[in-house]
C-alpha cells in the first residue's frame, strides 16, 4: 500500500515538474523572436522617453541612444528665444526713445552749483565699471548668439563670422569669471544700502519724479529705482552664473535635457536682464543731467544730490558736521 | 539624387564593434570622440538587441537648427555635413541632436570645447573632394570615391546598411518578411519622421 502511494506521488510529482517545464521549453523554441521593438519601446516609454543601453566606451552618457524629444527644443531654441531677445532689446529702446521725445533729459532743477560730494569711491566705481564692462561683452557675445546669423552673418559672410563667433565665444566664457566676482563684490558693497523701506514707497507712489517735471521725492543713497535694478542684477546675475556654469560643463549638469533647460533659462534672464541695464545705461547718461558724474568722477553736484537723493545728503553732511564737532578737539 | 540613409538591422547586429573601429582608423578620429557607436539594449536579458548608432542625416536636422553659426548644411544626397572653421565649438548642435552624435575634442586649455565633429557619411566637408585639407578636419570622401561609408560596407552581418533611403528600406522589408520577425529602423521615425512599413 504504502509503496503504491509512493508510486503515485512520483507519477504525480513527475506530471507537476512537467506541466513546470512545458512553458519554459517551449519560449526557448526561438528566442529571437521576443526581440525588444523599437516601436513599442518608444510608445512604453512616451514623451521625454530615452532608448538606452549597456555601451562599452566609457562615456556613459553614450549609451543613450534615441532620445526623440531633443528636437522639440530646437524650435524653442531657433525661433521663440530669437523673437524674446530681439523683441526686448528693440522694444526697450523704441520705449526710452519715446521717454525722451515726450520727457526729454532731465536737468538739474536748481542749476549746478558747483559743490562737489563724493557718492562712489573707487572701490564701489572699480566694482561697478568691471560688472558693466564684463556685462556689456558678455552681452554683445551672447546677443551675436541669437540674433548675429541672421543679422551680420550675411554682411561680413561665413568666414568672418565664424571667426568673430569664436571670439565671442573665447570672451563669453573667460570674461564670465570677472563677472561673477564683480557681482559678489557689488553685491556684498551696496546690499545694505538696498534693504526697501517705506521711503520707497512713497518714492514709486510719485513715480520716482521721472514723468512730472519738478517732482523729486526724497531718497536715501539709492531710489527704489535703483533698488530695483540692484536686486534685478543680482538675481538676473546670480541666473545667468549658475546657468551659464552649467552650460560650461555640460558633463556635470546632467543630461541634454538639463541642457536645453539651463540654456533657456540663460537667454531668458540675459533678455530680460539686457533690457532693464539698457534702461540703467540710458538713465545714467544722456537721460538726466548729473547722473553719470556718479559713477564717472565719483563726485556728483550737490544740487542734483539734494534732488534726487534729499536723505542720502543729510546723512552726509550730517556725518561730517559731526566729524567737524570732534575735529578742534584735537 | 539619391536620399542618403543608414539603417541598422538589430536582429541581425553581433555587437562587435568593427563598424565602431573601422570608423576610427578610416578617419583618424581624435582621441575620446566615437562617430558611431554600438549600444545594447535589454542586455543581458530574452530578446536582447544591439543598435550601431552614428549621426542620422536627418531631415530638417535640429542640429542645424540651433547652430549660432549656421555652420549646417545638407548635401544633394541628403547627407548633414558642417564647416569646421565656423564652427564655434558653442555645444548647442549636442544639446538638440536625439542621438548623441556631435561630439567635441578638448582642444583647448581647461577642457574647453573644440571644433564639434560627427559622422560625416564618409564624405568629407565643404573642402575640394578628397583633398588634404578635408581629409585632416573630416576624414576620408568615400562618397567622392564612389564608395559606401565604410562601417556598413565591412559589416560582417550585413546588419548595417548604408546607402539610398528607399533601397535599404527595401532590403530591410524583404528580410523582415523572409524571417518574420523585425525590431524595426531604429531612429528613422525620429530623423526622418517616418519608418519602415512590413
Amino acid at each position: 500500500m504504502a509503496n503504491k502511494i509512493s508510486q503515485l506521488l512520483t507519477s504525480l510529482s513527475l506530471v507537476l515538474g512537467l506541466a513546470l517545464v512545458a512553458p519554459l521549453a517551449q519560449a526557448q523554441v526561438n528566442p529571437t523572436q521576443q526581440s525588444v521593438n523599437e516601436g513599442a519601446l518608444l510608445e512604453a516609454l512616451g514623451s521625454g522617453g530615452n532608448v538606452a543601453g549597456r555601451i562599452s566606451i566609457p562615456d556613459p552618457n553614450a549609451g543613450y541612444l534615441i532620445k526623440p524629444d531633443n528636437k522639440l527644443w530646437a524650435a524653442l531654441q531657433g525661433d521663440t528665444l530669437h523673437q524674446i531677445s530681439i523683441w526686448a532689446v528693440i522694444g526697450m529702446v523704441a520705449l526710452l526713445a519715446l521717454f525722451y521725445v515726450i520727457r526729454g533729459k532731465i536737468r538739474v532743477d536748481g542749476g549746478l552749483s558747483g559743490r562737489k560730494i563724493l557718492r562712489f569711491n573707487t572701490v564701489e566705481r572699480f566694482a561697478h565699471w568691471t560688472l558693466a564692462s564684463t556685462f556689456i561683452i558678455l552681452a554683445l557675445s551672447g546677443l551675436n548668439l541669437i540674433i548675429g546669423k541672421t543679422v551680420i552673418l550675411p554682411v561680413i559672410g561665413e568666414g568672418a563670422f565664424g571667426t568673430l563667433s569664436a571670439w565671442g565665444k573665447i570672451a563669453h566664457n573667460y570674461l564670465a569669471w570677472p563677472f561673477m566676482v564683480a557681482l559678489v563684490l557689488v553685491l556684498l558693497l551696496w546690499i545694505a544700502h538696498n534693504i526697501p523701506n517705506r521711503v520707497d514707497l512713497e518714492w514709486l507712489k510719485q513715480g520716482g519724479g521721472l514723468v512730472k517735471k519738478g517732482v523729486h521725492p526724497p531718497a536715501k543713497k539709492f531710489n527704489a529705482g535703483q533698488k530695483l535694478i540692484f536686486w534685478a542684477v543680482i538675481a538676473g546675475g546670480a541666473a545667468l552664473s549658475y546657468t551659464g556654469v552649467m552650460l560650461l560643463f555640460p558633463a556635470e549638469a546632467g543630461t541634454p535635457a538639463d541642457w536645453q533647460f539651463y540654456q533657456t533659462i540663460h537667454a531668458l534672464t540675459a533678455a530680460v536682464l539686457s533690457a532693464i541695464i539698457i534702461a540703467h545705461i540710458y538713465i545714467g547718461s544722456v537721460g538726466m543731467e548729473g547722473a553719470f558724474d556718479a559713477m564717472g568722477t565719483g563726485e556728483v553736484d550737490e544740487n542734483w544730490a539734494k534732488e534726487h537723493h534729499s536723505l542720502w545728503v543729510e546723512e552726509v553732511k550730517g556725518a561730517k558736521a559731526a566729524e567737524g564737532r570732534t575735529q578742534p578737539a584735537e | 539624387m539619391a536620399r542618403m540613409k543608414f539603417l541598422c538591422d538589430a536582429d541581425r547586429c553581433i555587437e562587435c564593434n568593427a563598424c565602431v573601429t573601422a570608423c576610427k582608423n578610416e578617419h583618424e578620429v581624435p582621441w575620446g570622440i566615437n562617430r558611431r557607436r554600438v549600444v545594447t539594449i535589454n542586455d543581458g536579458l530574452p530578446g536582447e538587441r544591439s543598435v550601431s548608432m552614428a549621426c542620422m542625416h536627418c531631415t530638417d536636422a535640429p542640429c542645424a537648427a540651433v547652430c549660432p553659426v549656421s555652420c549646417f548644411y545638407t548635401t544633394d544626397d541628403g547627407v548633414v555635413l558642417h564647416n569646421k572653421d565656423t564652427c564655434i565649438g558653442c555645444g548647442y548642435c549636442a544639446y538638440a541632436c536625439p542621438f548623441g552624435a556631435p561630439q567635441y575634442p578638448q582642444t583647448a586649455n581647461f577642457g574647453t570645447r573644440g571644433k564639434m565633429d560627427k559622422c560625416t557619411y564618409c564624405s568629407g566637408g565643404p573642402e575640394p573632394d578628397m583633398s588634404q585639407a578635408e581629409y585632416v578636419k573630416y576624414g576620408s570622401n568615400r562618397l567622392a570615391e564612389g564608395k559606401l561609408p565604410l562601417c556598413a560596407e565591412m559589416c560582417s552581418t550585413k546588419s548595417l546598411l548604408a546607402g539610398d533611403g528607399d533601397i535599404i528600406a527595401e532590403i530591410y522589408r524583404e528580410r523582415v518578411i523572409t524571417r518574420g520577425y523585425g525590431s524595426g529602423a531604429w531612429g528613422w521615425r525620429t530623423a526622418y519622421g517616418e519608418t519602415v512599413t512590413v
